[in-house]
Parts: C-alpha cells; sequence; structure tokens
C-alpha cells in the first residue's frame, strides 16, 4: 500500500510546492516532513513525496538526494537517536570519554540500538558547538558542556 | 582587554531575539534608512566601510553586490549562508538563535542594494533552535509590514523564505548551496558563470555569510568612516570569533580586527584550561595551517598578520590546543571529517581526503611507516591549487599538511609505537 501523508504534513507541502520557482525545490523539506512523520525515509514515503511534487521528479531523483545528505536516517533509528560529535575540538574536551561512557550505560556499541528500541548511539562529524563541548545531539535539542553526571541524568529523564 | 560589541551588543538580553526589544535599540533603523537610498548608493556605503564577508574567503561585500548585473529581465536573489558546520566554527548560530532581527535586516539592505525580491535564508538542518527562533522573526517581520510587499511605503518588495539543509558540510560552499536550495546533491558548480551572473534557478545571485548581513544595518545607520575607523586598514570592522579548545572561557567573542592572538586568549578566554602550557593554536577553523606557540606570540587576528603567518583568518574560529594533546589524533580527525565531507565529484578530493583519513589512521595505530608519512606530503600536493572545483581538498590538506611539518616529531614518535600517544585532553 502506498505511503500517504498527513492532513498537516499534506498541507505543509501545498504551501511548499507555492513557495519555490521550481517546486523541484521541495525536495529537502519533503523528505523532512516524511522523517518527521516516520523517524526516517523509505521508499513508499519517497514515492508518495515524488507523486505529490508531479512530473519531472522521479522518485530516483528523490532517492539520488536523501542518499546525498546524512540528516535523513535511511533506517529505523531508536525512540531518542543520540548523536555525539567526534570532531577535533569536541575530542579535546573529551568526547571520546563520553562515548565509551554511553555506551557502557546503554549496553551497545557506537552505531548500535538497544533492544528496546529506546535509544541509538551515533558519532557524526561537526554539529557547530565547538565551543561548548563534548556534546549531544538527542533527537532535536542539543545538550553542552557535558559531564558523565549530567550526561546520566539526561538519560535518566529520558527514559 | 574588553570586547568591542557592536553586532553583538545585546546579545545576553533575554529578549534579544524578539522585534519589539529590537526595535527598542534603533533596530532596523539601518533598513529605513536603506529604503530611502538609492540601490548604487547602498552599494557604494558597503564598499567605501571595506567590509570583507565573514564566512571564510573574505572577499569584498560591496564589491560582490556590484557584480549583479542591473538590466536584465531575470530576477534576482538573496541568499543568507547559514550552514555554518566547519569545525571550530559555531559564531553564526548564537547570531541566528540571539539576533534574528539583525540579520534580516542586514537581508532587506542587501535585497534593496541589488534589486531582488526574494530572498533565502539557508540554515543547517541540525540548528534546530535557529530554526525556529529565525522563523519566528520571519514571521514577526511580515506581521510589521518590513517583509512582504511595499515594505514601509517605500515601493519595494521583499520576501524572506527559510530554507533548512540535511546535514552536508560542502552546502556551505556558495554554489553546492545553490544547487541544494535547488532540491539537488549537494555539489558545488564550475565557475564560472559565477552566482551573481547565473546562481540560483540560473539567475543573477548574492550569498553572504549571517555575520556578514549582520553587519550591514550598523553600516548603514552610522555610515562607512565610522566602521571603516575600527581595526585595521585592510581588515576593518569588528568580527566574531569562536573560541573552542583548551582554554577556561571557550565562547564566541567580537573584538576588532587586528586584535593580538594572545589578548584574545588570555584576557578574553581566561588563559588556558588548568594553566596547561599552549602548544597551537588553529587560527581559522580547521582548514587553515596551525600556528606554533611561538609563532602565536606575534599574530594579530587580521587578514594581513594571518597571512604573513602564511595561515588565514577563515571563519572565524579559533581552536587553542594546549600541551599535551596528541595532534596525531586531532589531524586524523579532522582528515576524518574532510574525508566524510567530500561531495565525491573530483577524484583529487574523493580519493585524496579518503587516503589521508586511511593514512592518518595506519600512523595513529602504530602501523605506519616513514613511506606513509612521505606520501601524504606527497599525494596532498595533487589535491590542492585548482584541481577541483571547490576548495574542500584544498581545506583537508589545510587541515594536514602544515600540521605534520610543523609537529613532524610526534607523527614520526608514532610511526612504529602506539605507545607514544597522548592523552585526549581535559574535559568531561
Amino acid at each position: 500500500m502506498s505511503y500517504r501523508f498527513s492532513p498537516e504534513s499534506e498541507s505543509r507541502l501545498n504551501k511548499l510546492l507555492e513557495m519555490f520557482p521550481d517546486k523541484r525545490s521541495v525536495i529537502l523539506p519533503g523528505l523532512y516532513l516524511l522523517q518527521k512523520e516516520l523517524g526516517y525515509v523509505d521508499r513508499e514515503g519517497m514515492e508518495a513525496l515524488a507523486e505529490k511534487i508531479g512530473s519531472p521528479i522521479s522518485l530516483a531523483q528523490i532517492y539520488g538526494v536523501a542518499t546525498f545528505y546524512t540528516l535523513y536516517n535511511k533506517k529505523p533509528v531508536g525512540k531518542f537517536h543520540i548523536q555525539i560529535c567526534g570532531t577535533s575540538s569536541c575530542y579535546m574536551r573529551g568526547n571520546d570519554k563520553l562515548e565509551k561512557h554511553l555506551c557502557s550505560k546503554l549496553g551497545i556499541e557506537t552505531g548500535g540500538t538497544t533492544p528496546d528500541k529506546k535509544f541509538t548511539l551515533e558519532e557524526v562529524e561537526c554539529l557547530g558547538a565547538c565551543g561548548y563541548a563534548p556534546m549531544v545531539q538527542i533527537n532535536e535539542t542539543y545538550y553542552e558542556n557535558l559531564t558523565f553526571e549530567k550526561m546520566d541524568q539526561i538519560l535518566k529523564d529520558l527514559n | 582587554m574588553a570586547e568591542m560589541k557592536i553586532l553583538t551588543k545585546y546579545i545576553d538580553d533575554p529578549r534579544s531575539n524578539e522585534l519589539e526589544f529590537y526595535e527598542s535599540v534603533h533596530g532596523y533603523d539601518g533598513m529605513k534608512k536603506a529604503l530611502q537610498m538609492a540601490p548604487e548608493e547602498i552599494v557604494d556605503v558597503v564598499k567605501k566601510s571595506g567590509l570583507r564577508g565573514r564566512g571564510g574567503a573574505g572577499f569584498p561585500t560591496g564589491l560582490k553586490w556590484s557584480f549583479i548585473p542591473k538590466d536584465i529581465p531575470k530576477p534576482k536573489y538573496l541568499i543568507c549562508n547559514a550552514d555554518e558546520g566547519e569545525p571550530g566554527t559555531f559564531k553564526d548560530r548564537k547570531l541566528i538563535e540571539n539576533l534574528p532581527h539583525q540579520i534580516i535586516e542586514g537581508m532587506i539592505i542587501g535585497a534593496k542594494a541589488i534589486g531582488a525580491n526574494k530572498g533565502f535564508f539557508y540554515i543547517r538542518g541540525e540548528f534546530n533552535k535557529g530554526i525556529d527562533s529565525m522563523q519566528k522573526a520571519i514571521d514577526e517581520a511580515y506581521a510589521k509590514g518590513y517583509l512582504g510587499k511595499n515594505i514601509q511605503g517605500s515601493g519595494f518588495d521583499f520576501d524572506l523564505v527559510l530554507y533548512a539543509g540535511a546535514g552536508a558540510y560542502i552546502c556551505g560552499e556558495e554554489t553546492a548551496l545553490i544547487n541544494s536550495l535547488e532540491g539537488r546533491r549537494g555539489h558545488p558548480r564550475l565557475k564560472p558563470p559565477f552566482p551573481a551572473v547565473s546562481g540560483l534557478y540560473r539567475c543573477p545571485t548574492v550569498v553572504n555569510n549571517v555575520e556578514t548581513f549582520s553587519t550591514v544595518p550598523h553600516i548603514i545607520d552610522k555610515g562607512a568612516d565610522w566602521y571603516s575607523k575600527i581595526g585595521t586598514e585592510k581588515s576593518p570592522g569588528t568580527r566574531l570569533f569562536s573560541v573552542s579548545g583548551h582554554v577556561k572561557r571557550p565562547g564566541v567573542y567580537e573584538i576588532p580586527l587586528g586584535t593580538p592572538l594572545m589578548d584574545l586568549i588570555n584576557d578574553l578566554c581566561g588563559g588556558m584550561l588548568d594553566d596547561m602550557p599552549l602548544k597551537a593554536v588553529i587560527p581559522g577553523g580547521s582548514s587553515v595551517p596551525i600556528l606554533t606557540a611561538e609563532e602565536c606570540k606575534t599574530a594579530n587576528m587580521d587578514f594581513e598578520s594571518m597571512a604573513a603567518h602564511k595561515t588565514m583568518l577563515g571563519s572565524g574560529a579559533v581552536i587553542v590546543i594546549g600541551e599535551g594533546t596528541d595532534l596525531v589524533e586531532t589531524t586524523y580527525r579532522f582528515a576524518r571529517f574532510y574525508a566524510h565531507e567530500s561531495c565525491g565529484q573530483c577524484t583529487p578530493c574523493r580519493e585524496g581526503t579518503h587516503w589521508v583519513r586511511d593514512l592518518l589512521h595506519k600512523i595513529r595505530e602504530g602501523e605506519g611507516t616513514s613511506a606513509d608519512l612521505d606520501l601524504i606530503l606527497s599525494l596532498s600536493r595533487n589535491m590542492e591549487g585548482g584541481t577541483t572545483i571547490c576548495p574542500l581538498s584544498d581545506a583537508c590538506v589545510g587541515a594536514v599538511r602544515p600540521t605534520i611539518l610543523k609537529f613532524k616529531h610526534e607523527f614520526e614518535a608514532r610511526l612504529k609505537d602506539k605507545s607514544a600517544q597522548q592523552p585526549a585532553g581535559t574535559g568531561v
């Protein structure tokens, strides 16, 4: 069965289609809406987006865009997607120690998801918070200047 | 020394992002003035101020605006580049979250100057707080009649659309950003044609950084002479520097260009974390050549002094590195960043960045040989100087080669001995 956007996303997409001189520009925000609904972007959703934007945009073009950008999850992630910044400024302030701590607390390796599908842990490149390192992004929120204690409290609150 | 706050004067006020507050501190005065000026007049004031783009390349802003052809029937577009993502850089995010109206005001002035009736605010997709702050400010500006049709009865129309990127660092390069805004992969385009002639939707386009737009209202409001007297002759004005690494008070600081680097570190940032000795500083984002502690003593934060030290001011990101930091590890992590972010269009970049990363990984693991080190230095020469469409490949070289050359002993010590690894530094 083909994917159907929610009425809210449908109306947002209609507005977006009016906003740009070329409707191809709707691909990125459209993929974002899809991810907001599903937690990731899948083939059926991308097909629905291609249909919504209409000719000449095809599934192949949308797939080609989705795979280029790291913000779109190409497979399901846990309810809380923890992305730890691994670039050098964060490394200099102990991101590697924090990452080990997170792995041990969650009982998973980096890149993994807890068996209850609650947490996915990933190391990512620069998140633009270098002065407030170490930091993680969990879903849409930045948590900065972290210590083991602060991190434990955040996990506890999310649980 | 103290900061010289022009753009950031009200950044710490809890209401700084609200229209009412912004207006109460002379916000939108520059726009009101610009709406009464001829486009050429605005371009002239910005040219005379000497403002150079704050995104990294340092190209004169007024000159960039003047490249837009005047008498062609195509629409013109204005884009704010808020896709901040170079390791070490986090200054624009502060402006976006706390002073969105200042950016909008700068964009309206820029739009009037080049004759654009539509603009896009391209913001990095991870900046969710910034996206909310900017969208709220855009809505407020529309409600007040600062955006939309016939702004303030001037007869000038300008619509502004927020567009979120999706996690690709390369989209900070202006032509890749344009491709991304057109719903394509963020692949940089060959220049020429330059965006001023053929940019977004093949129309004349100007792309400027967040900090550049934030500066413009002050220049229009207070005049080019006032602005050009701040800083140095060739680098006028103030600049925001984002300081990270081993300092007591990392953060964003606004200082006049020409300020000694060590004053920034010792006075504003409170000196070195845990009073550790200074080992090195990367003065302008991860892509610029590193300075040794000795070189830092004579370096000033302006375009000329940095050029004299064979490095650059880049994106204004100062990464301070304390003694005891493992430079093999930090350099590997920078190379890993560039390998991850290469768009893959050009062979020297696609293959080179990955190759450099792999060789550094081998050395980091204590499994390298001196031939590997020589190979990095040799192949990096084929990755720079115009062999690729955009400068990402050059950026990788800038992050790697000068560090190897200036701290060769550290890399050599690691060639066959993993135990030469130094601790990660202080934190957590």
